[in-house]
């Protein structure tokens, strides 16, 4: 037994450092934490409770809503509008495909092979910004106008004839039709889709791709097997900001759609702005969000990205 | 009986030149024979390391082509060339499993079961019970011998090492040294290894090029650098050396006579490497190791034939094994003597006149229009 030669227990440094009277600092964090968390408070939490007891509520207009706990109103409203449910759900999801397909190539080319040009493309890309999400959205209806040049060309390259057989499109339109409104949407959201994948693709060690073809690995075998799976992290998130937005959207639809593309933003926004049935909007705006959050949950655990970073 | 010549590496004229104007790599031959432990040295941006990736492929030589054996790879890109690179920063894939990153090459090769081969390797490198964790949970070392292991495994005709023990800390840097000497004779590949610490050339490597500017300044073998440098970059580069600048006297036969100061020092002419004419200047260069020092009121005891030299002990530290003495002299400030702690003379103090003397044979000379301190380390340097 050697305990003398144990060095000291480091209990005699501590004790005064509780003791300084920079203790107070300890509390700094729940400071900083403080203004958001009260915006979280006023401007999240608050709103939910609000709608969760308006979904709850009976009555008209006329008489004024009442609490009854009428849980039905969601059963109903699923029953009602599953259709546009679903629909926004297809759409979102073709919208986000489309999205990581136009998005990725230009986040890698950014990343690895932009040199100088780099901040030049990234300024490209946030600056449909700079202008309203409804004046881009209308733009799209001048763009895909029925007499204009993208549907002439997509009609003489029987793109069209393609698109209606597979119900994309009816007859000689784009306009009113899914395609439209698919088309709206992937435009919309492609920056929220660039710039998460843009993020993990350049952190990315260039030396990595190196090692891949130092160890035999083809140009294509590196993307699959190094470079794909260490950017996963923006594919998730990059998927996610673009898929959520797109599901809940409604000025897509209302604007390059017809009633048959209504998505269940579309519906939400007539029960609570014409109709004025508040608990039915309500109710519908929380099958949505438990909606998402379900397919969000199992996406990341499938996807297993927590291990990635 | 031929010798297989197949991991050989044949630089011939290659040169790097880059977009900006920037020649890393100034036209150079090199030959790295099959089996062999070949060092390239050099400080930070001497080109060392740009020779090492255009022998990789991961760099397009401007001129001039590389073979391995009888095949010229030049222009073939690195994944079809048989080589394998030990990374800098290792490079492990984060994403992959140590079996994995191990795995990789025999994997891209098409071959199936690597289990077998993969477990070997590791134990070879002692790291069987890590195979399941990921890069990031391993130590340094660790990681180092994992990227050993993901290289050798291909059974590369030649090993590239670019500074790989750069990262590691002293005691583990002298353990890995050795590890790798021995991993090189047991699987007798070729290894080419890029570093900046001389006394990690001189231990691993059969021969060591000294790499300066973009040039290659020397080759030889270890002992044949440091005993006989030809520039004044690998006399200071490697280990220490004390330069004097002298004037070449009247020659007699097979030893140069020089005047340094008021002093005559003798130089054999097959250790100059300058062009020696009388009433010229050469550099007589002596390392530190090979210079005795007797108080000046010995001098009688020193025998005939030895070059002297005067000075006055400006430091002295003891290091233990030897002391290592600063010397003003004449003619030459700061000379460095190092003496092995032996039998120790209580005079040699700071202040005490000495006389410096050493054998003619251990002499060797500089061309003197170089710059003498080309290759000293700076603090500057050290740090960067």
């Amino acid at each position: 037994m050697s305990t003398l030669q144990e060095a000291p227990p480091p209990l005699a440094t501590a004790e005064p450092a509780k003791k300084s009277p920079r203790g107070r600092g300890r509390l700094t964090p729940y400071w900083l934490l403080l203004p958001g968390l009260l915006w979280l408070v006023v401007f999240f939490a608050l709103p939910m409770i609000y709608q969760a007891s308006t979904s709850v509520q009976t009555g008209s207009l006329e008489d004024g809503y009442k609490v009854t706990w009428h849980f039905a109103t969601y059963w109903d409203a699923l029953v009602e509008y599953w259709p546009q449910f679903l629909r926004s759900v297809l759409y979102a999801a073709a919208a986000t495909v489309l999205c990581l397909l136009l998005g990725y190539p230009l986040a890698y080319l950014i990343a690895f092979r932009a040199g100088r040009w780099r901040n030049l493309i990234m300024v490209l890309v946030i600056a449909p910004f700079f202008t309203s999400f409804l004046i881009r959205t209308l733009a799209w209806k001048t763009i895909l106008a029925d007499s204009g040049p993208v549907v002439h060309a997509l009609n003489s390259l029987h793109v069209l004839d393609l698109t209606s057989w597979i119900g994309w499109t009816s007859g000689d339109r784009v306009l009113a039709t899914p395609l439209a409104v698919v088309c709206g949407l992937t435009y919309n959201f492609l920056p929220f889709m660039i710039l998460p994948l843009y993020t993990s693709l350049e952190r990315i060690d260039g030396r990595l791709h190196e090692a891949a073809g130092d160890l035999y690995a083809k140009p294509s075998t590196t993307f699959r097997k190094v470079t794909f799976p260490l950017s996963m992290p923006g594919v998730v998130s990059g998927t996610l900001l673009t898929f959520i937005p797109a599901a809940g959207d409604y000025v897509n639809a209302e604007l390059l759609g017809s009633t048959d593309t209504r998505m269940i933003g579309n519906v939400i926004q007539t029960q609570f702005l014409r109709i004025l049935d508040y608990p039915t909007a309500a109710a519908l705006s929380f099958i949505l969000m438990a909606a998402i959050l379900l397919m969000v949950t199992v996406y990341i655990r499938r996807s297993g990205t927590e291990d990635l970073v | 009986m031929t010798t297989d010549n197949s991991g050989d590496v044949r630089l011939s004229g290659i040169s790097k030149t880059y977009d900006n104007g920037f020649t890393a790599v100034h036209p150079l031959d090199l030959t790295v024979p099959q089996g062999s432990f070949f060092a390239l040295l050099g400080a930070s941006g001497c080109g060392k390391t740009t020779t090492l990736r255009m022998i990789a492929g991961l760099e397009e030589p401007s001129t001039g082509t590389v073979h391995l054996g009888d095949q010229d790879v030049t222009l073939l890109p690195p994944y079809k060339r048989p080589v394998n690179t030990v990374f800098q920063s290792y490079a492990l894939f984060p994403h992959l499993d140590i079996f994995e990153n191990v795995a990789f090459g025999l994997r891209r090769r098409g071959i199936k079961s690597v289990k077998k081969q993969v477990e070997e390797m590791l134990e070879l490198v002692q790291l069987g019970e890590q195979a399941r964790k990921k890069p990031h949970q391993l130590s340094g070392g660790q990681q180092q011998r994992v990227a050993v292991a993901r290289a050798l495994i291909n059974h590369p005709k030649v090993l590239l090492l670019d500074e790989p023990l750069g990262a590691l800390d002293l005691k583990l840097r002298r353990q890995m040294q050795l590890e790798l000497k021995r991993i090189q004779t047991e699987v007798g590949i070729t290894f080419v290894h890029v570093t900046h610490d001389q006394e990690e050339a001189m231990t691993m490597a059969d021969t060591v090029a000294v790499m300066n500017a973009g040039r290659v300044e020397q080759l030889g073998a270890p002992s044949d650098l440091y005993e006989n440098p030809r520039t004044t970059f690998v006399a200071n580069f490697l280990g220490t050396s004390n330069l004097i600048e002298a004037e070449v006297g009247t020659g007699n036969g097979d030893d140069l006579v020089l005047k340094a100061g008021g002093g005559k020092l003798i130089l054999p002419r097959a250790r100059c490497s300058a062009p020696a004419t009388a009433g010229g200047k050469v550099l007589v260069g002596i390392r530190p190791e090979k210079i005795a020092l007797t108080h000046a009121d010995d001098a009688g005891t020193i025998p005939e034939g030895r070059n002297r030299l005067t000075g006055r002990i400006a430091d002295a530290s003891f290091i233990g094994v030897s002391t290592q003495y600063v010397i003003d002299s004449p003619v030459c400030d700061e000379l460095a003597v190092y003496v092995q702690n032996v039998e120790r003379d209580g005079r040699l103090v700071p202040g005490a006149e000495v006389v410096l003397h050493w054998s003619p044979a251990h002499t060797f000379g500089l061309d003197a229009t170089q710059d003498i301190d080309a290759g000293v380390e700076t603090v500057e340097e050290e740090a960067a």
